[in-house]
C-alpha cells in the first residue's frame, strides 16, 4: 500500500481482530447491543461511532500538548459531546426514521467507552494522522461486530435483511405454511447471548486471546 | 403516590438499565469480579443517579425545553427559543460536574464512605447508565421532579441488583469446567443474557 505504511495499516487492521474493541477490550458494549435488532440502525450507528471516534481522536491529538492533565476528562467529554451533537443533527436531517429508532442511543455515543478509551490510550500520546487511523480502525472493529449481530438477528428474528423479506410470504403459518420467525431473536437477551457466542468463536480461532 | 410506586417498580424490574437497555455494561463487566466491589459501585451509581437526574430535570425544564426560558425573558421572546439541541452537552457537563462535587463533599465529610466509594466515583462520570437515565428522563417527559427522582433511584436500584447478581454468579462460576475460549468474558455475556430472560418475565406486568 503506497498511501499507508505497514505501521499505519496495522492501526486499522488490528482492531478488527486481535484488539477488537468489543470482543477483546470489552469496551463500548453499552450502546452496541440495543441497536442491533435490524441491520439499518446498526449500520447507521456503526458509521456514527466511527466518525465520532476518528474526529475526536484527531482533535484531542492536536490539543494534546495544551490540555492540563487534571481536567482532561472534561475537555474530552466536551469535544466528544460537541461532535455527537453534530452527528445527531445530521441524522435528524437526513435519516429521520432511523434517528427515531436509535432514540437515546445517539446521545449515548458520548459515554461510549471505546471513544474515551482510545482518547486516553492513543490520542493523548500520538500525532493526529495515526490517531485518525486508530479511530477509524476501532470504529470499524466495533461496527463489524454490530453488523454481524444485526444480520443474524434480522434474518432469524424478522426473516428479512435490510427490510427486504427473504422468506416467501406463503411459507408463514398465517398464510397456511410451516414457517414462523423466531421472535426471541428480536428480544434484548439474545443480543447478549449472540455476543457471547461470537467471543467464543473468535477465541477458539485465535489461541492467543484465550485467558485474557 | 401510587404513580410514584409504579414508576419505581417499572424502572427497577421492567425497564432495567442492564437487562433491557444494556446501559452501563462497561463497568458492569469490568467491576463485577467480586460481590464486595460491585456492591460499592452499585451504591455509588444509585447515589450519583439520585443527584444528577433531578438536576438535569430542572435544567431541562427551566432552560432547554422550547419556551422554557419564560421565567427569564417573558412569554414572547422565550417562545422563539429552543435550546434542546444542547441537551447532550449540558447533561454530560452536569454529570461530570456533579460527580466531581459529590466526590469532594464525600471526601470532606464522610472519609469512611469515600475510601469505600472513592475509586468508583470518577468512573461513574462516563457510565452510560447515568447519561442514559438523563436522556430517558427527557424522552419520557416525567411530569414532576418527584417522578424524575423516583425514576432515577429505581434505575439505580435495578443496576445495583444486576451487578451484584452477576458478581455472585461469577464468584461461583470460577469453579466450573467451562471450555477455555468461553472462559471469562464470554460466559459472563451468556449468563447476563440468561438473567435478562429471567427479568423479562416482569414484562407482562402493566403499570
Amino acid at each position: 500500500m503506497g498511501l499507508l505504511s505497514t505501521k499505519d495499516t496495522k492501526l486499522i487492521t488490528n482492531p478488527m481482530n486481535l484488539e477488537n474493541p468489543i470482543t477483546v477490550q470489552v469496551l463500548g458494549v453499552c450502546s452496541a447491543l440495543a441497536v442491533t435488532v435490524k441491520l439499518e440502525p446498526a449500520l447507521v450507528m456503526a458509521i456514527s461511532v466511527t466518525a465520532v471516534t476518528a474526529f475526536s481522536n484527531v482533535i484531542i491529538s492536536m490539543l494534546r500538548n495544551t490540555i492540563p492533565n487534571r481536567i482532561r476528562i472534561i475537555v474530552q467529554l466536551v469535544v466528544v459531546a460537541a461532535l455527537v451533537i453534530i452527528v445527531d443533527q445530521i441524522l435528524k436531517a437526513f435519516v429521520y426514521d432511523v434517528s427515531k429508532q436509535l432514540s437515546v442511543f445517539v446521545g449515548l455515543i458520548i459515554t461510549n467507552c471505546i471513544i474515551m478509551g482510545r482518547l486516553e490510550a492513543f490520542a493523548l500520546g500520538n500525532k493526529p494522522w495515526p490517531s485518525f487511523l486508530d479511530g477509524v480502525g476501532n470504529g470499524a472493529g466495533y461496527g463489524m461486530i454490530l453488523i454481524i449481530v444485526a444480520i443474524v438477528r434480522e434474518i432469524f428474528g424478522s426473516g428479512s435483511i435490510w427490510g427486504i423479506s427473504l422468506i416467501p410470504q406463503s411459507w408463514y403459518i398465517a398464510n397456511g405454511g410451516f414457517y414462523a420467525n423466531n421472535g426471541f431473536m428480536i428480544l434484548p437477551p439474545m443480543a447478549l447471548i449472540m455476543l457471547g457466542v461470537i467471543i467464543w468463536v473468535q477465541r477458539s480461532r485465535t489461541k492467543e486471546l484465550i485467558g485474557k | 403516590m401510587e404513580e410514584l410506586l409504579n414508576i419505581f417498580v417499572k424502572s427497577v424490574f421492567i425497564d432495567n438499565m442492564i437487562f433491557a437497555y444494556f446501559l452501563g455494561m462497561c463497568s458492569y463487566l469490568a467491576v463485577s469480579k467480586t460481590v464486595e466491589t460491585s456492591t460499592g459501585l452499585g451504591i455509588a451509581v444509585i447515589f450519583v443517579l439520585a443527584i444528577t437526574v433531578p438536576v438535569n430535570y430542572l435544567i431541562e425544564k427551566f432552560v432547554l425545553k422550547p419556551g422554557a426560558l419564560e421565567w427569564l425573558l417573558g412569554h414572547e421572546m422565550a417562545s422563539q427559543i429552543d435550546l434542546s439541541f444542547l441537551s447532550f452537552i449540558m447533561f454530560i457537563a452536569v454529570i461530570a460536574w456533579m460527580v466531581q462535587l459529590v466526590e469532594m463533599t464525600v471526601e470532606k465529610f464522610a472519609p469512611a464512605l469515600y475510601s469505600a466509594l472513592g475509586i468508583f466515583l470518577p468512573l461513574i462520570a462516563v457510565n452510560c447508565a447515568v447519561l442514559g437515565a438523563a436522556l430517558f428522563m427527557s424522552e419520557r417527559n416525567y411530569s414532576s421532579l418527584a417522578e424524575a427522582t423516583t425514576f432515577a433511584v429505581g434505575s439505580g436500584v435495578g443496576w445495583f441488583l444486576a451487578i451484584v447478581g452477576i458478581a455472585a454468579i461469577r464468584e461461583k462460576i470460577r469453579y466450573s469446567n467451562i471450555p477455555a475460549p468461553l472462559r471469562g468474558i464470554g460466559i459472563t455475556f451468556i449468563a447476563t443474557g440468561i438473567m435478562a430472560i429471567a427479568f423479562m418475565s416482569f414484562m407482562g406486568i402493566k403499570l
